[in-house]
C-alpha cells in the first residue's frame, strides 16, 4: 500500500483499524522522503530517527488500547522559520545556520501533544522573503510537478513536501501569500488564517503585523484536522484573539446552496494568464452548480496593494532583523576590531541579497524626513483596502480569485527582477494587509502544472472557507492527483 | 526624487551593512525603481484616512506581577557564537 499518497484522515482510519501501525506509515513516508529528495530538494533538516522513535510510541498506544486523536502518528514538515526544541531552526540563511532553539514554537507544541510527527523542517525563501524558494542559503526546492520550474514562495519546502508525498500535511508561514502561492504552484491545500487565529510565539518574525502561520495538506478535510490542532488563544502571543474555535470538521459537508460568492473584477483583468482565467470561468461554472451566486463585484484598491506592501513589510522585517547582531546567536564575523565594525561584517556576511534589500527598503521608508511620504502612505492605503473588503462582506459570504497570476514559473527567471518577482503576489497580497482569512486549493491544470483558487472570508470564518472548498473539492477531481515528478528525471 | 549612491551608503550603514561598491551600484538601481513603483501610492488622497498598523484593535495584555523560573543560563548562551562564564562575549568596547 502507498501510504504515502493517502491523506491523514483515511491514515487515521487505517491505524484505528489496525491495517498498519504508525511505524508502518513513518517508514513508508520517510522512504518516500529519501527517494524524491534528491530530486525535490524540499528538506533541510531531517529527524527520520526521532520519527521512528515516536512512531513506536504511538504504536504502544495503539496496542494498549488507548484511543488516538485524529493526527496522531501522521508524519508532518515544519517550515524552517519556526522554533523546534533541539532541532536547527535556521530560516535557510547563514545568519542563523548553526541556530538550535531552546523551545518549540506553540504551534510545534501543539501539534507534538496531538501526536503529530515531524519528519523534518522544510526549505523556504530567507527570513520567508520571496515568492520562488530560490532565495535559500540551500539549494532552491523544486516543483514536484516539473522539476525545473519553482515550487513558490517562501513556503515552497511545505508545499513541495506534501505535493512530492514526503509529508502527509506540513506547516508554512504566510505574510503575503507564502502559503496560499505554493500551494497553487504546488497542487496542495493551503490555508491562511485570519491574523490572531494562530499563534505565532516560536515564529522567526518577518512582518509582524502580517504574519501568520497556516497549514498544508493534500485535501480539504486535514486543512480542517490541522486547524483544530493548531487554532487557539496563546497567552504568549499578545497578537493572538482570545476568542473561541469551532470543530473545524463540522463545516465539511454542507451545502453552499444560496452562498452570494464575489467576484472581484481587479483580479481578473491585465496580467492574468489565459489559463488562470479559464480554469476560474470553470470553476465558476462548478460552483453555480452547486447552487452557489456568483456575482461581479469592486475592490478598487487592488492595484494599490502591491505598493502598499512593499513599503510596510520592509518598514517591519527591518526592524525585526535589527536583532541579528551575532551577539547572542547565529552567525558571527571573524576578525572584526570592534563592536559596530562585527555587526555590519556579521550582518553584511550572514543575510543574502533579498534579506539585504528589504532591510535597506525598510531603513529607508522609515528613516527620518521619509516615514511619512512612504510608511505612513502606506498604513493609510492599507486602511482603504481594509474597508474595500469589510463593504463587500456586507454583501457577500466569500470572495473567489485566481491565488496566482501565471502557474510556476521557471527556475532563476524572475531572480534578477525584484519587481517582477513580487508580481508573482499579486491576487494574495490584499488579504494579509486585511488580515482576512484565505484558502488556496487546486482548480484545474494547464499543462501539467497546477492551478489555484482562492477563498477569501470574513475574519474567523475559515470555516466557512472550508466549507466551499470541500463542495469544490467534492465536486471536482483535481486534488487526487499526484504529481509524476516530471523534468530532469522521471519517476 | 531618486534615491543617490550616497544615500544607499548612508542607508546601509543605518541598517549596519557594508555594502561592496558592486552592491552599492545595483541596490540604488533596484531601490529606485521599487521606490518609484511605490509613488503610486500618491494617487490617492489620504489626507482623512487613519492609518491601519494592525488589522485588528489590539489592548494591552496584562498579567499578574508573579515571578516565575525564566530560562537557565546555559540555555540561555548555549546559542552564543562566543561565550564565557555565562556571559556573551564581543570584542573589547574601551
Amino acid at each position: 500500500m502507498k501510504l504515502h499518497t493517502k491523506c491523514a484522515h483515511e491514515l487515521h482510519d487505517l491505524l484505528v483499524s489496525k491495517e498498519i501501525s504508525a511505524t508502518e506509515l513513518v517508514n513508508d513516508v520517510a522512504a518516500r522522503l529519501e527517494d524524491v529528495e534528491p530530486k525535490v530538494l524540499a528538506f533541510v533538516t531531517k529527524t527520520i530517527d526521532e520519527a521512528k522513535a515516536a512512531a513506536a510510541r504511538v504504536d504502544d498506544k495503539i496496542a494498549s488500547g488507548e484511543k488516538i486523536g485524529p493526527l496522531e502518528g501522521i508524519p508532518m514538515a515544519i517550515k524552517d522559520n519556526m522554533c523546534t526544541e533541539g532541532v536547527p531552526t535556521t530560516c535557510s540563511s547563514k545568519m542563523l545556520h548553526n541556530f538550535v532553539p531552546p523551545y518549540d514554537a506553540t504551534v510545534v507544541r501543539k501539534l507534538k501533544e496531538a501526536g503529530s510527527i515531524m519528519l523534518g523542517k522544510v526549505n523556504m525563501d530567507e527570513f520567508a522573503m520571496g515568492s520562488s524558494c530560490e532565495n535559500s542559503w540551500q539549494e532552491g526546492t523544486r516543483n514536484p510537478w516539473r522539476l525545473e520550474r519553482v515550487p513558490g514562495g517562501s513556503s515552497g519546502g511545505s508545499a513541495a513536501s506534501v505535493s512530492a508525498g514526503q509529508a502527509v500535511f506540513s506547516l508554512g508561514s504566510d505574510t503575503g501569500g507564502s502559503i496560499r502561492q505554493p500551494a497553487a504552484f504546488c497542487g496542495v491545500v493551503g490555508l491562511k488564517p485570519t491574523y490572531g487565529s494562530v499563534s505565532r510565539y516560536g515564529l522567526i518574525a518577518f512582518a509582524s503585523s502580517l504574519d501568520q502561520i497556516g497549514p498544508f495538506s493534500r485535501d480539504v478535510r486535514d486543512c480542517a484536522l490541522v486547524m483544530n490542532a493548531i487554532a487557539g488563544h496563546d497567552p504568549f502571543d499578545s497578537t493572538s484573539a482570545p476568542i473561541e474555535h469551532p470543530d473545524y470538521t463540522t463545516f465539511l459537508d454542507q451545502s453552499i446552496k444560496g452562498w452570494r460568492i464575489g467576484v472581484p473584477k481587479e483580479y481578473f483583468g491585465e496580467g492574468i494568464d489565459a489559463d488562470v482565467s479559464e480554469t476560474m470561468q470553470k470553476a465558476m461554472k462548478t460552483l453555480e452548480s452547486l447552487g452557489a451566486e456568483l456575482i461581479e463585484c469592486s475592490l478598487p484598491h487592488t492595484e494599490y496593494a502591491l505598493p502598499c506592501y512593499y513599503i510596510i513589510a520592509p518598514a517591519e522585517a527591518s526592524s525585526n532583523l535589527a536583532r541579528y547582531d551575532g551577539v547572542r546567536y547565529g552567525f558571527r564575523a571573524e576578525e572584526a576590531e570592534d563592536l559596530i565594525s562585527m555587526f555590519s561584517k556579521t550582518r553584511s556576511e550572514g543575510f543574502g541579497e533579498e534579506v539585504k534589500r528589504r532591510i535597506m527598503l525598510g531603513t529607508y521608508a522609515l528613516s527620518s524626513g521619509y516615514y511619512d511620504a512612504y510608511y505612513l502612505k502606506a498604513l493609510k492605503v492599507r486602511t482603504l483596502i481594509k474597508q474595500d473588503f469589510d463593504r463587500a462582506f456586507e454583501k457577500f459570504d466569500v470572495l473567489l480569485s485566481p491565488t496566482t497570476p501565471s502557474v510556476a514559473f521557471s527556475c532563476g527567471d524572475r531572480l534578477n527582477n525584484p519587481l517582477q518577482m513580487y508580481q508573482s503576489d499579486i491576487c494574495t497580497l490584499s488579504v494579509n494587509l486585511a488580515g482576512i482569512p484565505a484558502i488556496s486549493i487546486n482548480a484545474g491544470f494547464a499543462d501539467g502544472l497546477p492551478i489555484g483558487v482562492q477563498f477569501m472570508g470574513k475574519p474567523f470564518e475559515e470555516g466557512r472557507l472550508l466549507q466551499i472548498s470541500h463542495a469544490f473539492e467534492q465536486a471536482t477531481s483535481c486534488h487526487s492527483q499526484m504529481p509524476p515528478l516530471k523534468g530532469g528525471c522521471a519517476e | 526624487m531618486a534615491l543617490t549612491r550616497e544615500e544607499v551608503e548612508h542607508v546601509a550603514k543605518l541598517a549596519r551593512l557594508e555594502l561592496s561598491e558592486g552592491e552599492v551600484e545595483k541596490y540604488t538601481v533596484q531601490l529606485n525603481a521599487i521606490l518609484e513603483y511605490a509613488r503610486k501610492l500618491d494617487d490617492l488622497d489620504t489626507s482623512n484616512v487613519p492609518p491601519t498598523a494592525h488589522a485588528f484593535p489590539l489592548e494591552n495584555i496584562m498579567r499578574e506581577d508573579k515571578v516565575t523560573a525564566s530560562m537557565e543560563q546555559e540555555r540561555v548562551v548555549a546559542n552564543a557564537p562566543d561565550e564565557e562564564e555565562g556571559f556573551f562575549k564581543v570584542p573589547r568596547i574601551v
